[in-house]
């Protein structure tokens, strides 16, 4: 079972374009154990994004709140509100391009969760300061799950 | 692309680039441009990316990346407005 109730921090999951389909799956993994371990998860993303995540998640039971990119990094850049965490899940440049911006104007620490079929290749063009986890998961989110239920124990006990 | 920006109907310059080739192209093409942190506003759009990232000015207009999650990065260029003069009061690169 899924805890529920007033969890006071909060980790800001940044979606994409959702054309890779292992997102949506990865990003409710991870909203799940962050409400796990007493974390509140909070959704970033494109329109396309949210609407596969509220389709995924009608009761709202892993994910309460959703928001707009653009409002969310107007809301961080005017210093009205900031996360203890930032999974941005990333499969092209524009994602790498996310992450880069999260990392400078951000006082989270970053996660970039880099999938699909160049993760790889992806990772290599890192070049600011993040935990990087990668692996090639285009329909399969094995991979990625394997990789992230590695660091996210040591996550959200390392922000405390 | 961004509703306000859309309906400006930008010139693009330079389609689904990376945000680096974005950088390049402005700093190679674009005689007086600035340095400016990521996540700066120019109308409705934030300017993504790491370090540095640059807006141009030519003439009365503004050259800018914009990066679409799905697309990459455009450079764009439309009308400067009172943009042009709040970079101006930046360091010239």
């Amino acid at each position: 079972m899924v805890e529920t109730g007033n969890l006071k921090n909060e980790a800001l999951l940044l979606l994409g374009c959702p054309q890779v389909p292992v997102q949506t799956s990865l990003a409710l993994y991870v909203a799940h154990n962050l409400r796990k371990r007493g974390c509140r998860p909070v959704i970033a993303g494109t329109t396309a994004a949210r609407k596969l995540m509220e389709v995924a998640d009608p009761g709202h039971y892993y994910i309460e709140e959703m928001n707009d990119i653009d409002d969310t990094i107007d809301e961080i850049t005017g210093k009205q509100r900031d996360y203890d965490l930032c999974f941005v899940f990333i499969h092209n440049d524009s994602g790498i391009a996310y992450a880069g911006t999260m990392a400078y104007i951000s006082s989270a620490r970053v996660y970039a969760l880099i999938f699909g079929e160049h993760a790889e290749e992806l990772a290599g063009e890192i070049e600011f300061p993040c935990e990087i986890v990668a692996a090639k998961a285009v329909h399969n989110p094995m991979p990625l799950k394997r990789r992230i239920d590695e660091v996210m124990e040591w996550a959200v006990v390392s922000k405390r | 692309m961004g509703g306000c920006l859309e309906a400006m109907k930008p010139e693009i310059l330079l389609s689904q680039s990376s945000f680096k080739e974005a950088r390049e192209f402005i700093r190679k093409n674009i005689k007086e441009y600035y340095e400016v942190e990521p996540g700066y506003r120019i109308l409705d759009v934030h300017i993504i990316g790491v370090p540095p990232l640059y807006v141009g000015i030519e003439g009365d207009q503004l050259v800018f990346p914009y990066t679409k999650p799905c697309h990459g990065t455009f450079v764009v260029k439309i009308p400067g407005g009172d943009e042009i003069a709040r970079l101006r009061e930046r360091k010239k690169k």
